[in-house]
């Protein structure tokens, strides 16, 4: 055989292991987790499934889920489809602008979403105190109800109705308006009867993933239901871990299985629906409608620039003010205005300190990683079948499309014990939380990638291999610098992604390895508002900055990569 | 400079056939036009040439090497050929000069002799000014030419060209065969070029081979392809004429206007060889005069400027195409002279 060809026959073989090996440890979380639920079932009624499905309490976390998931769907709804109308179809200006200010609270963690809107309302809010409205102490916290929680679920989950809302009103063909306004369609009458009922595929894919996502958020009900007694599926094995430790990890198990499996039903109840109401639509899409708001434009700004003031703006202002005053309760004024929380973030090197530097490390190491894989893993699925390659794909976004609990549980199972032959012990390190954000990010690394290699003319390839470039060398020479941008920013999503987590590690951390999300969490837990707030207000600072980095990315990036870039 | 054979090279996906027991016997420094109407097997045919598929039967050689077999699979990039893609395949995050230096950057030259062969292979398509351009700056036709320039930089034994003018359009392609005509002249490379286009064939190439569901339908000159078709499918695939049947000569002969008229005078049922009359070998006699001539009714006219074009309708219901200097008038009656004709293969 030619030197060339076993070069050949020789990176087939590596990156099909290394995809097969790579498609394995996506599935091995999961498989365990179901061994782990189902093994004891001949057990009859002392199996922990059958235990936990006759816990009253679990009756009532699904009831309470299901609640806040569903009216914080309708609040999505309801917010991304006025977005997305008025900023795909009208002539309304800085389009831009909105888009991004939308499209933040999508990017902030609901932690630090949780603690601005707490900020905001209640007898200690430093931003009411400052400006002599806060209710006489004593009275409520209004977010402390499921109705709070469905709120902040809504507002987090609306950019991901207004992103599928766009995006199948961008495919909408510009002819079929043009049509029906030649038959003498007014502009509302066309929003009605022509592009509602055309692009509601994209509204029910959009209310679907607000509802999945909020099923599984933790942060929000972590911050608003916990102190009010108020659980929810996610937090109810949180608050179990907490209290009994491993010893519940079987029941544990068979409450993710059930979380889990409420989630991928969804997804395939979604599937099935948007397969029903999928159009075979004909002509050229691609370019939004400029319907003209005429008189209407100033009214309709003022009403989309208050709802960003109400939802985005206010609970910031009032993160950074309680991130100002000396303590809780004490209204910001000239006086007594102080850096100190920030001092005591970045200036002494404690917990904070250690949280932030081990966040970085793992957030950083997990994009690094990825980076590294999610080029040859992407190249050589594209060379799959069809069949295998859908296969693969969803094995891969399995730890994403879970949420994040079931995903910490599965971990702590498999790794509760030292690893058999190399006898190493994860749980209780870092070690444990890096592998969990490996397998709950790859496909958000993989994702843009595979996107530009399908977008790769493969003459590209064919004309360097012509020329002379065996395998190795296309690879790096001609592949490596076209999907570069590609790789780049799929590596900087899973840094943002990953340093904010907090779902996953709120179950894996330890005393010594916590991580950003843990930390804001844990301050906030324990009245430490202010220096919740000081490292929240950085931390939001940083998602701002990496998001522009992002969009100044896009141009070079292949379509939908950039979330908030239709 | 090698010879290109390819020896009953059969390829299969799954149950389909896309080429079919193909042999071509190609000289050095041929220019040779692969030739078909679309999913025929052609551009199959060239990929396997390239090495981008393997073939399941046959073999191809070039020179006394064999590059692939049911057996053996030399890959792409040692065959030293050069591909002009039908979407020209630029790098686009290399400028004009790196795309075509690439394949000198894989063949280990730098320096000097590096830059001396990019400028040459720049100067011989007239690019030198656009060296430092990226290709997403150029137009069609000059990302056409930074093709060309990339695939003679390093004198490969071979070219392909996949339907390269397929995405021009109508004034850039007469510019362009002038410029792969000039190309091949220069270096004597042997070329293989694919297009559905017989014009575009006949032009350039040599010698064509006529393709048809993946198998050869006729390979020769253009001159042979247009005077000696070997079926009717090929005739009809390749310059204009009509098909009709006479009661005279066989498969491959030449009929002269006495046997060409006198066949077609007999009776129905005798005229069973089909015959091939091109539209320059028949003269219209204005008049219907009793003895000479054939009469024929005129049905349509279309003017092309140098001439006219004559649908013409034989008493025997057979369709005929003519040119003429002047327009008769339609439905008038005329009489044709027929001076030659070309036997065909009747159709399996």
């Amino acid at each position: 055989m030619s030197p060339s060809l076993m070069e050949g026959s020789q990176q087939r073989w590596l990156l099909t292991l290394l995809t097969v090996t790579i498609v394995a440890f996506s599935l091995v979380p999961s498989l365990r987790l179901l061994m782990e639920a189902l093994g004891d079932l001949a057990q009859g009624s002392e199996s922990p499934l059958w235990r936990v499905l006759q816990a009253e309490s679990t009756w009532r976390a699904l009831a309470r889920s299901l609640y806040t998931s569903g009216l914080g769907m309708l609040i999505a709804l309801v917010l991304g489809s006025l977005f997305a109308f008025v900023i795909t179809l009208t002539d309304i200006r800085g389009k831009a602008w909105l888009v991004f200010c939308f499209m933040l609270p999508m990017m902030i963690p609901p932690q630090v979403t949780a603690l601005s809107w707490l900020q905001l309302f209640g007898p200690a809010s430093p931003l009411l105190k400052s400006i002599g409205m806060a209710p006489p102490l004593g009275s409520p916290q209004p977010l402390y109800s499921a109705e709070g929680i469905a709120l902040l679920l809504g507002i987090q989950s609306a950019p991901l109705v207004f992103l599928a809302l766009r995006t199948s009103l961008l495919s909408l063909p510009r002819e079929l308006v043009e049509a029906a306004r030649i038959s003498g369609a007014r502009q509302v009458q066309v929003w009605r009867q022509i592009i509602l009922p055309v692009s509601r595929g994209g509204l029910v894919a959009g209310g679907a993933m607000a509802f999945i996502s909020s099923l599984g958020n933790f942060g929000i009900p972590a911050m608003l239901g916990i102190p009010a007694g108020y659980y929810v599926l996610p937090t109810l094995i949180y608050q179990r871990m907490a209290s009994f430790g491993t010893g519940v990890l079987a029941e544990m198990a068979s409450l993710s299985l059930l979380i889990g499996v409420l989630a991928l039903a969804s997804v395939a109840l979604q599937q099935a629906w948007m397969k029903r109401s999928r159009f075979g639509l004909v002509g050229h899409g691609g370019r939004p409608h400029d319907f003209s708001l005429g008189r209407w434009r100033g009214g309709v700004t003022a009403l989309l620039v208050a709802v960003l003031l109400a939802i985005l703006i206010a609970p910031l202002a009032a993160l950074v003010v309680s991130s100002l005053v000396p303590a809780v309760g004490v209204p910001l004024n000239g006086e007594t205005a102080t850096l100190n929380a920030y001092h005591e973030v970045i200036g002494r090197q404690g917990t904070t300190w250690r949280a932030v530097r081990n966040s970085l490390w793992l957030a950083g190491g997990a994009a690094l990683l990825l980076i590294l894989f999610s080029l040859p893993l992407a190249y050589r699925l594209q060379r799959l079948p069809q069949r295998w390659q859908n296969l693969s794909l969803s094995a891969i976004e399995l730890p994403y499309a879970l949420p994040g609990v079931v995903l910490a549980v599965a971990c702590i199972l498999l790794f509760v014990r030292p690893i058999p032959v190399v006898n190493v012990a994860l749980y209780g390190t870092l070690g444990l939380i890096f592998v969990a954000y490996l397998a709950r990010f790859l496909v958000v690394c993989l994702k843009p990638v595979a996107a530009g290699l399908s977008q790769l003319d493969p003459s590209l390839e064919e004309a360097a291999q012509l020329a002379g470039a065996g395998p190795w060398r296309r690879l790096g020479s001609i592949v490596l610098p076209l999907v570069a941008p590609a790789l780049f920013a799929g590596g900087l999503l899973v840094f943002l992604l990953a340093v904010n987590e907090l779902t996953v590690s709120a179950l894996l951390w330890s005393a010594g390895n916590e991580t950003l999300g843990v930390l804001i969490f844990n301050l906030a837990e324990g009245g430490e508002s202010v220096l919740a707030a000081a490292v929240s207000v950085l931390v939001v600072l940083m998602v701002a900055v990496l998001m522009l980095v992002l969009s100044l990315l896009a141009p070079h990036l292949p379509k939908g990569v950039v979330p908030w870039q239709g | 400079m090698a010879g290109l054979m390819i020896d009953h090279v059969s390829k299969r996906f799954g149950g389909q056939t896309a080429v079919d027991a193909l042999s071509l016997d190609i000289e050095p420094g041929e220019f040779v036009a692969l030739l078909g109407p679309s999913g025929c097997g052609k551009t199959t045919m060239l990929r396997m040439l390239a090495g981008f598929e393997p073939l399941s039967e046959g073999e191809i050689r070039l020179g006394g090497r064999t590059l692939a077999s049911p057996e053996r699979h030399v890959p792409p990039e040692q065959r030293n050929m050069a591909m002009v893609f039908q979407s020209y395949a630029l790098w686009p995050h290399m400028n004009v000069a790196a795309n075509v230096g690439y394949p000198l950057k894989l063949r280990r030259l730098d320096g000097e002799t590096y830059r001396r062969r990019v400028a040459q292979a720049l100067d011989l398509v007239d690019l030198a000014p656009y060296a430092e351009r990226s290709p997403q700056e150029l137009s069609g036709g000059q990302r056409q030419r930074v093709a060309l320039a990339r695939c003679l930089v390093t004198d490969p034994d071979v070219v392909l060209l996949d339907e390269p003018l397929a995405n021009l359009d109508r004034n850039l392609r007469a510019t362009m065969e002038q410029s792969f005509r000039e190309f091949h002249r220069r270096t004597r490379a042997t070329m293989v070029y694919v297009t559905h286009d017989q014009s575009e064939a006949m032009a350039l190439a040599d010698r064509i081979a006529v393709m048809r569901a993946g198998r050869l339908e006729q390979w020769g000159t253009p001159q042979a392809l247009y005077r000696q078709p070997r079926s009717a499918w090929v005739a009809s695939f390749i310059g204009q004429g009509s098909r009709l049947n006479v009661a005279a000569g066989r498969p491959g002969l030449r009929l002269d206007e006495h046997a060409l008229m006198r066949g077609l005078a007999a009776v129905a049922a005798e005229r069973t060889q089909p015959v091939l009359v091109r539209p320059e070998h028949i003269t219209i006699l204005p008049e219907p005069v009793a003895q000479d001539g054939l009469r024929a009714k005129v049905e349509s006219v279309t003017f092309r400027g140098e001439r006219y074009e004559l649908h013409l309708r034989l008493a025997t219901g057979e369709s005929l195409l003519a040119y003429h200097h002047a327009a008769p008038a339609e439905g008038q009656q005329v009489a044709v002279l027929l001076h030659e004709g070309w036997c065909l293969e009747p159709e399996a």
